[in-house]
């Protein structure tokens, strides 16, 4: 059994009086592939962004990395450099080149040096196959591409588990699968991940787990098998038949 | 320029019933004005006798000649494209414009005299106290903006009370209040230092709000990638959020420091040698004020227009680069 790297228990949040999460559990090991779906308000990208700490959670424990998240850490950047997060509308940085993008991490926060940056950028813009596109600014390239960066930044910082927030939803169609490829390979490569997407062919390919979630809380969690041929709550059937009938 | 439709309509300016209606009322105008007494008078004297003397007649005279010049000059040019149109239209009120400081009857002579101690002192002078002012303002406003964007509460409330105070007093008042308050506190200050504390404290609280504006506009999406990837505050301002603020800080700084030029003529209040107090003192003794107004005061625009066409290529660039 080996040991968690993401631990919520009991995680309550709110904003304001609205409740965006409630006692939300669950447990992220070494290598999970994790999936999160809901509707749209669901509290999946609240979630997510309480595993980094973009967002507090009021109640509960969080622990990442061995860490417990809150208030008044010292060491909130620590967790955050082994949490890669790919969001998404990318958010790259659009005043530094690509080969910029990936270098900046690992030469600011780790204090690596350039060369070997450079080099670490230039294997990991390979593995996402855009190693061309180095010396462009990112408004040059496709979204698609842009978001491909975007996971070799992260990877750059050689996390210990990556966090994707609807890495696809605001691509054009026809880019989706180069993305969602990229991120096939990454899973296949042993990284640890959790994926809030609406990717279906993502989650029967290669997630251990899929978790569902409305109004805040956690509805079903199981195997993708599991999830997609035998829901068992009515909520989550009916989400499923309605993304799925198309 | 605006939004041009592909519709085009006659220009007014070729429409018959406009340009009469023009040319009866400049008639009018320039008839009333009694021009014979005038050079243009003694243009028309082979038509009209001795100016002087031609009465009705000859202002009338003059009126329909100068209508007539003026009424066919505005149809002309309404022929020419449009950037030929805006350079004739320039020059020709330029030159109107240089006709009527020159029918003040000048002393050139006097004014070649001083005009080059006008632009080694008082040029040299207002530029350098510009210049370092707007770049010591340029910090303050750094500071200032990310205070006034905190939320701590101490430095919200300093940064706002400083702003508060500066952009609310006259400028000429924050100078005499520095020259002449603080020796009253035992400490005693040159008026060129004074002058460019007073400039610096002044525009820097205008300029926190344009850096404030600046940095807030960057999607906070550059904020969350930043510090998902664990950069602290000080390494994403200065690496992510300045750099990118800085193509919307930089074109309205620019109109800063065209404004903080001219505004600097203030500080020859406190005996600062730069343009504006050589244009009020250089002319005293011989009583030849106009003169030396209206030489720095075409040193200033010059100045001004200089930088604005430096301010357009600036703005151009950022605009370029940031598509």
């Amino acid at each position: 059994m080996s040991k968690p790297i993401i631990q919520m228990i009991g995680v309550n949040k709110w904003y304001g009086t609205f409740k965006a999460l409630t006692s939300v559990n669950f447990t992220v090991n070494k290598g999970d592939k994790i999936v999160v779906c809901g509707p749209s308000g669901s509290g999946k990208s609240t979630m997510i962004r309480t595993l980094n700490w973009l967002e507090a959670h009021q109640e509960g424990k969080i622990i990442v990395n061995g860490i417990e998240m809150h208030k008044k850490m010292k060491n909130v950047d620590e967790v955050r450099m082994d949490v890669g997060m790919v969001f998404q509308h990318f958010n790259l940085f659009p005043h530094m080149t690509v080969l910029q993008n990936l270098m900046a991490g690992p030469m600011w926060v780790r204090g690596i040096k350039e060369d070997e940056a450079r080099s670490t950028a230039m294997k990991f813009l390979e593995r996402v196959r855009i190693p061309e596109q180095a010396k462009k600014f990112p408004g040059q390239l496709s979204g698609g591409q842009q978001q491909r960066v975007a996971i070799a930044r992260s990877l750059c910082m050689k996390p210990k588990v990556m966090l994707f927030d609807e890495p696809t939803s605001a691509l054009d169609p026809e880019m989706v699968s180069e993305v969602l490829d990229t991120m096939i390979e990454l899973a296949k490569d042993g990284m640890t991940m959790v994926c809030v997407t609406h990717e279906m062919g993502f989650a029967k390919a290669v997630a251990d787990r899929v978790i569902f979630m409305d109004e805040g809380s956690i509805i079903e969690e199981s195997d993708p098998v599991n999830f997609f041929d035998n829901p068992q709550n009515p909520r989550t059937q009916n989400f499923l038949s309605q993304i799925l009938q198309h | 320029m605006l939004f041009a439709d592909t519709v085009v309509p006659d220009p007014a300016v070729h429409k018959p019933k406009v340009m009469a209606i023009m040319l009866a009322a400049s008639f009018v105008i320039f008839s009333l004005m009694g021009l014979n007494d005038t050079v243009l008078g003694e243009f028309m004297r082979p038509a009209i006798g001795e100016p002087t003397e031609s009465g009705l007649f000859g202002n009338l005279a003059i009126g329909l000649v100068i209508s007539m010049l003026f009424t066919g000059n505005i149809v002309l040019i309404g022929f020419l494209p449009f950037r030929i149109q805006v350079l004739v239209v320039w020059l020709e009120l330029l030159l109107l414009f240089l006709a009527f400081f020159y029918s003040f009857g000048l002393d050139f002579a006097f004014i070649r005299s001083k005009v080059w101690f006008m632009i080694s002192q008082g040029v040299f002078t207002t530029l350098y106290i510009s210049a370092i002012s707007i770049t010591l303002a340029s910090i303050v406003a750094i500071f200032g903006a990310v205070a006034k964007l905190s939320s701590n509460g101490f430095a919200y409330a300093i940064a706002s009370f400083y702003t508060s105070f500066f952009r609310g007093l006259p400028l000429l008042m924050q100078v005499y209040l520095i020259y002449l308050g603080l020796p009253q506190l035992g400490y005693v200050i040159d008026a060129v230092p004074a002058g460019i504390l007073a400039l610096t404290l002044c525009y820097g609280a205008y300029m926190t709000e344009i850096f404030r504006a600046g940095i807030q506009s960057i999607n906070k999406g550059q904020w969350e990638a930043s510090r998902s990837m664990g950069f602290k505050f000080g390494l994403t301002m200065r690496r992510i959020i300045l750099p990118q603020a800085m193509p919307l800080i930089i074109p309205p700084t620019g109109n800063q420091f065209i404004a903080m030029l001219k505004d600097s003529s203030l500080v020859s209040v406190i005996g600062v040698w730069e343009l504006m107090f050589l244009a009020r003192t250089l002319g005293n003794k011989d009583f030849k004020h106009m003169e030396m107004l209206i030489t720095a005061a075409l040193i200033y625009w010059c100045l001004t227009m200089c930088l604005e066409v430096i301010q357009s290529r600036i703005e151009r660039h950022y605009r370029t680069i940031s598509h």
